[in-house]
């Protein structure tokens, strides 16, 4: 324990307090744009904090550049891009809403900072490509860093806690840190590579409990080529096989994830699981939902969980706001702009539960 | 009722201490309990005359059984000649060719004692 303590006081990162540029993230916004929407209300409306949300930035390429399509010295001209416009805006401290992105900025400063012929080389790329000048930032958090930051601020604000409201008992959440966040650099981290505490900490400030499970540091899978390529994918689908059998028995009530692929993949790997080889997890064989720390943070200070977006999940969010005692309406789950009803999705076997068909149900 | 979605969950090679067979292994072990001893040099495998000829592999046969996992064991380890030259290289002293007739006892050839 020793170890743990050490580790928690050695890896803690400086986190600005105000004056963020917000960098958007590509997955985000298709599979969970309301949580992004989600972290700029906390942080503007609840929190009073300025943050740029600069409609010229642009996705980092990490994705194509992990899967070998973006070339390295593409994506280092693309990052220094938004560098650029950042100091063009008046801002220095950048928020970047994707663990891909993250571990994208921290490896290419540290490039820059390991082989200063790649930032001069950038630095040319840039300026003939776009005419903008490239500035450091001073520095580099991740949006969880900074929900992190104000855990007790959101605290002091909350409408709800992390509570089975029939029970009284603090609900069970699996936390899921992603590969990206601090184990390519444990420094840039809270918590650092083994203890990482950035969602843990959210969890316990909010009357939570963090389950700790076999399988807790393994990746959720999405490994980018492991996805990409069809042929691969059973590896992908065989990691989040092992962290949802390893933490099955004990009995989460939802995961949060830190990464917009994790949330992705732990979510959606479970309805093909079920459809696959017939296994579903959770209570009663409903699936665990899956939560982005925003929609957590969104449920915590009474958001309505509809404009969190959490109907874009596969597994189910009902049955956690019921425990939450979250008061939502049902009916408009599949409401869209202006109450325009949009349909509902086909019934998945991973919501459905053991009295639609026969599963097998790892509990 | 299973969808076929153009891949498969690939199966892990993590050795599962919770799930895996042991009395197999316990088996031979309580016999011989000298295999305890193997520091998984691999010298009986090299210098096998079976090896020489096919991928008989007698230090991963017994690695496996230990572990728990003898599935399809039976069959690989009827390429052993009993020539007991494995016995002469093992370092540990192990009567290797003693392990060979006890895993083909345990695992149904002979009948069991
Ligand atoms: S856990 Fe998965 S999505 Fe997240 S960083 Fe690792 S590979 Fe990427
Ligand atoms: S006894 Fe069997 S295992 Fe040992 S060297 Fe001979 S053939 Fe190989
Ligand atoms: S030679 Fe002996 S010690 Fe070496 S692997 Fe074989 S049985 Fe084990």
């Amino acid at each position: 324990m020793a170890g743990r303590g050490a580790s928690w006081s050695e890896y803690q990162k400086q986190i600005a307090d105000d004056h963020y540029y917000y960098a958007r993230s590509c997955i985000r916004q298709n599979f969970f744009p309301g949580s992004e929407r989600a972290f700029l209300r906390i942080l503007g409306e609840e929190l009073g904090r300025d943050i740029c949300d600069d409609p010229r930035h642009t996705s980092c390429t990490g994705i194509g550049y992990h899967s070998d399509i973006v070339p390295l010295e593409t994506i280092m001209t693309v990052v220094a891009r938004q560098f650029a416009l950042m100091a063009e805006a008046g801002y220095e401290h950048l928020v970047t809403s994707c663990i891909t992105s993250f571990g994208i900025y921290n490896e290419i400063l540290n490039t820059w900072e390991e082989f200063p012929e790649t930032e001069e080389r950038t630095r040319r790329y840039l300026k003939e490509a776009t005419g903008r000048e490239l500035v450091l930032p001073k520095s580099v958090s991740h949006t969880s860093d900074v929900v992190y930051h104000f855990r007790e601020q959101i605290a002091a604000r909350a409408r709800r806690r992390l509570v089975n409201v029939q029970t009284g008992e603090p609900l069970r959440v699996v936390e899921h840190i992603g590969c990206h966040y601090a184990k390519i650099f444990p420094k840039s981290g809270i918590g650092g590579a083994e203890f990482p505490y950035v969602l843990a900490g959210m969890i316990e400030s909010w009357g939570g409990t963090c389950i700790d499970y076999p399988e807790r540091r393994h990746c959720c899978g999405f490994g980018f080529r492991n996805y990409l390529v069809q042929a691969n994918r059973g590896y992908s689908i065989a990691n989040s096989h092992k962290k949802l059998e390893s933490m099955a028995p004990y009995k989460p009530d939802f995961i949060v994830a830190n990464c917009p692929g994790c949330s992705m993949f732990l979510d959606k790997w479970q309805y093909a699981i079920a459809e696959m080889e017939g296994t579903t997890y959770g209570a009663d064989g409903r699936g665990i939902p899956v939560l982005t720390y925003e929609e957590m943070a969104g449920l915590v200070l009474g958001y309505d969980p509809w404009e969190l977006g959490m109907q874009f999940h596969q597994v189910d969010v009902e049955p956690l706001l019921r425990k939450m005692g979250v008061e939502f309406d049902p009916a408009a789950k599949y409401l869209g702009r202006d109450g325009k009803y949009i349909g509902r999705p086909e019934a998945a076997v991973v919501n459905s539960g053991p009295d639609k068909r026969v599963y097998r149900i790892r509990e | 009722m299973a969808l076929d979605f153009g891949y498969g969950i690939s199966k892990p090679r993590t050795i599962d201490l919770d799930r895996n067979e042991f009395y197999k292994g316990n088996a031979v072990l309580g016999k011989m309990p000298e295999l305890q001893s193997c520091i998984g040099c691999g010298s009986c495998t090299a210098t096998c005359t079976a090896g020489a000829l096919t991928d008989f592999n007698f230090r991963r046969l017994h690695t496996l059984i230990r572990r728990g996992e003898f599935k399809g064991i039976y069959d690989e380890i009827n390429k052993c000649m009993l020539c007991g030259k494995c016995r002469l290289t093992c370092p540990r002293g192990i009567n290797t060719r003693g392990v060979v007739q006890l895993i083909k006892r345990n695992m149904g050839y002979l009948q069991p004692e």
